[in-house]
Protein backbone atom coordinates (compact mmCIF):
# COMPACT_ATOMS: atom_id res chain seq x y z
CA UNK A 1 0.00 0.00 0.00
CA UNK A 2 2.75 2.43 1.01
CA UNK A 3 4.71 1.55 -2.13
CA UNK A 4 1.69 2.15 -4.38
CA UNK A 5 1.02 5.53 -2.75
CA UNK A 6 4.72 6.42 -3.08
CA UNK A 7 4.76 5.73 -6.82
CA UNK A 8 1.47 7.63 -7.36
CA UNK A 9 2.85 10.71 -5.59
CA UNK A 10 6.24 10.33 -7.30
CA UNK A 11 4.53 10.32 -10.72
CA UNK A 12 2.47 13.34 -9.66
CA UNK A 13 5.63 15.18 -8.52
CA UNK A 14 7.55 14.48 -11.74
CA UNK A 15 4.54 15.34 -13.93
CA UNK A 16 3.86 18.65 -12.24
CA UNK A 17 7.60 19.45 -12.20
CA UNK A 18 7.54 19.01 -15.99
CA UNK A 19 4.58 21.42 -16.06
CA UNK A 20 6.67 23.96 -14.09
CA UNK A 21 9.47 23.72 -16.67
CA UNK A 22 7.30 23.36 -19.78
CA UNK A 23 4.79 26.16 -19.28
CA UNK A 24 5.49 29.57 -20.78
CA UNK A 25 3.01 31.35 -18.50
CA UNK A 26 4.55 31.81 -15.02
CA UNK A 27 1.14 31.54 -13.30
CA UNK A 28 0.73 27.96 -14.60
CA UNK A 29 4.31 27.21 -13.51
CA UNK A 30 3.47 28.45 -10.02
CA UNK A 31 0.41 26.19 -9.78
CA UNK A 32 2.46 23.24 -11.06
CA UNK A 33 5.05 23.95 -8.38
CA UNK A 34 2.34 23.96 -5.67
CA UNK A 35 1.24 20.46 -6.82
CA UNK A 36 4.89 19.29 -6.79
CA UNK A 37 5.40 20.60 -3.26
CA UNK A 38 2.23 18.94 -1.94
CA UNK A 39 3.18 15.61 -3.60
CA UNK A 40 6.66 15.88 -2.05
CA UNK A 41 5.04 16.55 1.33
CA UNK A 42 3.09 13.29 0.98
CA UNK A 43 6.34 11.48 0.08
CA UNK A 44 8.06 12.91 3.17
CA UNK A 45 5.17 11.53 5.21
CA UNK A 46 5.52 8.12 3.55
CA UNK A 47 9.26 8.10 4.35
CA UNK A 48 8.35 8.51 8.03
CA UNK A 49 8.94 12.25 8.55
CA UNK A 50 5.60 13.75 9.65
CA UNK A 51 7.17 16.93 11.05
CA UNK A 52 8.92 17.86 7.79
CA UNK A 53 5.80 16.89 5.80
CA UNK A 54 3.67 19.38 7.72
CA UNK A 55 6.41 22.02 7.56
CA UNK A 56 6.62 21.56 3.79
CA UNK A 57 2.91 22.31 3.33
CA UNK A 58 2.84 25.24 5.77
CA UNK A 59 6.09 26.98 4.80
CA UNK A 60 6.56 26.04 1.13
CA UNK A 61 3.11 25.46 -0.35
CA UNK A 62 1.63 28.04 2.01
CA UNK A 63 3.97 30.94 2.66
CA UNK A 64 6.55 30.85 -0.15
CA UNK A 65 4.16 30.04 -3.01
CA UNK A 66 1.68 32.70 -1.85
CA UNK A 67 4.60 35.15 -1.95
CA UNK A 68 5.42 34.02 -5.50
CA UNK A 69 1.81 34.34 -6.67
CA UNK A 70 1.55 37.73 -4.95
CA UNK A 71 4.58 39.04 -6.86
CA UNK A 72 3.29 37.51 -10.14
CA UNK A 73 -0.05 39.29 -9.68
CA UNK A 74 1.68 42.50 -8.56
CA UNK A 75 3.90 42.67 -11.65
CA UNK A 76 1.13 41.44 -13.97
CA UNK A 77 3.35 39.14 -16.06
CA UNK A 78 1.99 37.34 -19.12
CA UNK A 79 3.44 34.47 -21.15
CA UNK A 80 7.03 34.74 -22.40
CA UNK A 81 7.06 36.34 -25.82
CA UNK A 82 10.44 34.92 -26.86
CA UNK A 83 11.46 31.30 -27.25
CA UNK A 84 14.83 29.90 -26.26
CA UNK A 85 17.04 29.09 -29.23
CA UNK A 86 17.59 25.56 -30.49
CA UNK A 87 21.25 25.61 -29.38
CA UNK A 88 20.31 26.59 -25.85
CA UNK A 89 17.68 23.84 -25.72
CA UNK A 90 20.19 21.20 -26.83
CA UNK A 91 22.84 22.43 -24.39
CA UNK A 92 20.26 22.48 -21.56
CA UNK A 93 19.06 18.94 -22.31
CA UNK A 94 22.63 17.57 -22.54
CA UNK A 95 23.68 19.31 -19.32
CA UNK A 96 20.59 18.11 -17.43
CA UNK A 97 21.09 14.54 -18.65
CA UNK A 98 24.79 14.64 -17.68
CA UNK A 99 23.84 15.99 -14.23
CA UNK A 100 21.22 13.24 -13.79
CA UNK A 101 23.72 10.52 -14.75
CA UNK A 102 26.39 11.94 -12.45
CA UNK A 103 24.01 12.23 -9.48
CA UNK A 104 22.56 8.80 -10.24
CA UNK A 105 26.02 7.24 -10.09
CA UNK A 106 26.79 8.95 -6.75
CA UNK A 107 23.40 8.74 -5.00
CA UNK A 108 22.29 5.22 -5.91
CA UNK A 109 25.70 3.79 -5.18
CA UNK A 110 25.99 5.64 -1.87
CA UNK A 111 22.69 4.66 -0.23
CA UNK A 112 23.39 2.58 2.91
CA UNK A 113 21.16 -0.36 3.85
CA UNK A 114 18.15 1.18 5.65
CA UNK A 115 17.76 0.55 9.37
CA UNK A 116 14.51 -1.09 10.48
CA UNK A 117 13.31 1.21 13.26
CA UNK A 118 13.06 4.95 12.80
CA UNK A 119 11.51 7.59 15.05
CA UNK A 120 11.19 11.04 13.46
CA UNK A 121 8.28 12.34 15.52
CA UNK A 122 8.11 16.06 16.25
CA UNK A 123 9.33 15.38 19.80
CA UNK A 124 12.41 13.46 18.57
CA UNK A 125 13.29 16.08 15.94
CA UNK A 126 12.87 18.88 18.50
CA UNK A 127 15.27 17.12 20.89
CA UNK A 128 17.98 17.10 18.19
CA UNK A 129 17.17 20.63 17.02
CA UNK A 130 17.39 22.18 20.49
CA UNK A 131 20.55 20.41 21.68
CA UNK A 132 24.23 21.26 21.39
CA UNK A 133 25.42 21.64 17.77
CA UNK A 134 22.17 22.66 16.09
CA UNK A 135 20.97 25.04 18.83
CA UNK A 136 23.54 27.70 17.80
CA UNK A 137 22.58 27.32 14.14
CA UNK A 138 18.94 27.73 15.14
CA UNK A 139 19.75 30.98 16.95
CA UNK A 140 21.79 32.21 13.97
CA UNK A 141 18.77 31.53 11.76
CA UNK A 142 16.79 34.20 13.60
CA UNK A 143 19.45 36.76 12.64
CA UNK A 144 19.22 35.53 9.03
CA UNK A 145 15.43 35.99 9.04
CA UNK A 146 15.78 39.49 10.49
CA UNK A 147 18.38 40.40 7.84
CA UNK A 148 16.14 39.02 5.07
CA UNK A 149 13.19 41.00 6.44
CA UNK A 150 15.11 44.30 6.51
CA UNK A 151 16.82 43.55 3.17
CA UNK A 152 13.62 42.81 1.28
CA UNK A 153 11.93 45.97 2.63
CA UNK A 154 14.92 48.09 1.59
CA UNK A 155 15.19 46.44 -1.87
CA UNK A 156 11.51 46.71 -2.77
CA UNK A 157 11.10 50.27 -1.50
CA UNK A 158 9.87 52.72 -4.10
CA UNK A 159 12.45 55.51 -3.57
CA UNK A 160 15.88 53.88 -3.11
CA UNK B 1 7.28 3.93 6.86
CA UNK B 2 8.73 1.16 4.75
CA UNK B 3 12.53 1.28 4.49
CA UNK B 4 12.72 -0.16 0.96
CA UNK B 5 11.50 3.15 -0.49
CA UNK B 6 14.84 4.87 0.11
CA UNK B 7 16.35 3.97 -3.26
CA UNK B 8 13.28 5.07 -5.31
CA UNK B 9 13.16 8.29 -3.28
CA UNK B 10 16.78 9.04 -4.25
CA UNK B 11 15.99 8.40 -7.92
CA UNK B 12 12.95 10.74 -7.65
CA UNK B 13 15.17 13.33 -6.00
CA UNK B 14 17.69 13.28 -8.83
CA UNK B 15 14.93 13.39 -11.46
CA UNK B 16 13.42 16.49 -9.84
CA UNK B 17 16.86 18.12 -9.52
CA UNK B 18 17.62 17.50 -13.21
CA UNK B 19 14.19 18.86 -14.25
CA UNK B 20 14.83 21.96 -12.13
CA UNK B 21 18.27 22.48 -13.70
CA UNK B 22 16.72 22.07 -17.16
CA UNK B 23 14.18 24.78 -16.31
CA UNK B 24 16.89 27.18 -15.13
CA UNK B 25 18.50 26.89 -18.58
CA UNK B 26 15.32 26.87 -20.67
CA UNK B 27 13.00 29.48 -19.20
CA UNK B 28 13.34 33.15 -20.03
CA UNK B 29 11.13 34.61 -17.29
CA UNK B 30 13.19 35.38 -14.20
CA UNK B 31 10.37 34.38 -11.81
CA UNK B 32 10.03 30.95 -13.48
CA UNK B 33 13.81 30.50 -13.22
CA UNK B 34 13.49 31.32 -9.51
CA UNK B 35 10.72 28.73 -9.14
CA UNK B 36 12.96 26.12 -10.80
CA UNK B 37 15.64 26.90 -8.19
CA UNK B 38 13.03 26.24 -5.48
CA UNK B 39 12.27 22.93 -7.21
CA UNK B 40 15.97 21.99 -7.02
CA UNK B 41 16.04 22.90 -3.31
CA UNK B 42 13.09 20.55 -2.77
CA UNK B 43 14.87 17.74 -4.60
CA UNK B 44 17.80 18.20 -2.20
CA UNK B 45 15.38 18.12 0.76
CA UNK B 46 14.02 14.81 -0.49
CA UNK B 47 17.56 13.39 -0.67
CA UNK B 48 18.18 14.56 2.93
CA UNK B 49 14.96 12.87 4.12
CA UNK B 50 15.78 9.65 2.25
CA UNK B 51 19.31 9.48 3.72
CA UNK B 52 17.93 10.32 7.16
CA UNK B 53 15.50 7.40 6.81
CA UNK B 54 18.26 5.08 5.59
CA UNK B 55 20.73 5.88 8.37
CA UNK B 56 18.12 6.19 11.11
CA UNK B 57 19.52 9.51 12.36
CA UNK B 58 17.64 12.79 12.69
CA UNK B 59 20.38 15.16 11.46
CA UNK B 60 18.89 15.07 7.96
CA UNK B 61 15.53 16.21 9.30
CA UNK B 62 17.15 19.13 11.14
CA UNK B 63 19.09 20.10 8.00
CA UNK B 64 15.84 20.12 5.98
CA UNK B 65 14.40 22.44 8.63
CA UNK B 66 17.31 24.85 8.05
CA UNK B 67 17.04 24.54 4.26
CA UNK B 68 13.35 25.49 4.54
CA UNK B 69 14.24 28.54 6.63
CA UNK B 70 16.96 29.67 4.24
CA UNK B 71 14.61 29.07 1.28
CA UNK B 72 11.99 31.31 2.88
CA UNK B 73 14.54 34.09 3.44
CA UNK B 74 15.92 33.59 -0.08
CA UNK B 75 12.43 33.81 -1.62
CA UNK B 76 11.67 37.05 0.24
CA UNK B 77 14.94 38.75 -0.78
CA UNK B 78 14.90 37.31 -4.32
CA UNK B 79 11.37 38.48 -5.03
CA UNK B 80 12.20 41.94 -3.64
CA UNK B 81 15.17 42.07 -6.07
CA UNK B 82 12.86 40.99 -8.91
CA UNK B 83 10.43 43.82 -8.06
CA UNK B 84 13.33 46.30 -8.09
CA UNK B 85 14.57 44.90 -11.45
CA UNK B 86 11.10 45.20 -12.97
CA UNK B 87 10.94 48.85 -11.84
CA UNK B 88 14.27 49.68 -13.50
CA UNK B 89 14.00 47.79 -16.80
CA UNK B 90 10.26 47.18 -17.28
CA UNK B 91 10.88 43.57 -18.30
CA UNK B 92 11.42 40.19 -16.62
CA UNK B 93 13.48 38.58 -19.41
CA UNK B 94 16.71 37.13 -17.95
CA UNK B 95 18.75 38.31 -20.95
CA UNK B 96 17.78 41.93 -20.25
CA UNK B 97 19.79 41.94 -17.02
CA UNK B 98 23.39 41.99 -18.29
CA UNK B 99 24.85 44.89 -16.33
CA UNK B 100 27.62 42.71 -14.85
CA UNK B 101 28.44 41.07 -18.19
CA UNK B 102 31.91 41.86 -19.46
Amino acid sequence: MTAILFYVFAALAVGSALVVVGQRNPIYSAFGLIVTLCALSAIFGLLGSPFIAVLQVVVYAGAIMVLFLFVLMLLGVGAEDRKSGRTLKTVAAVLAAALALEMGAVLVGAAPAPVASFDASTRAVAHVLFSAPYLYVFEATSILILAALVGSIVLARRDP
Amino acid sequence: MSPDLVQPALVLSLALFAIGALGVFLRRNIITVFMCVELMLNAVNLAFIAFSRARGTLDGQVLVFFVLTVAAAEAAVGLAIIIALQRGRDTLDVDAFDLLKW
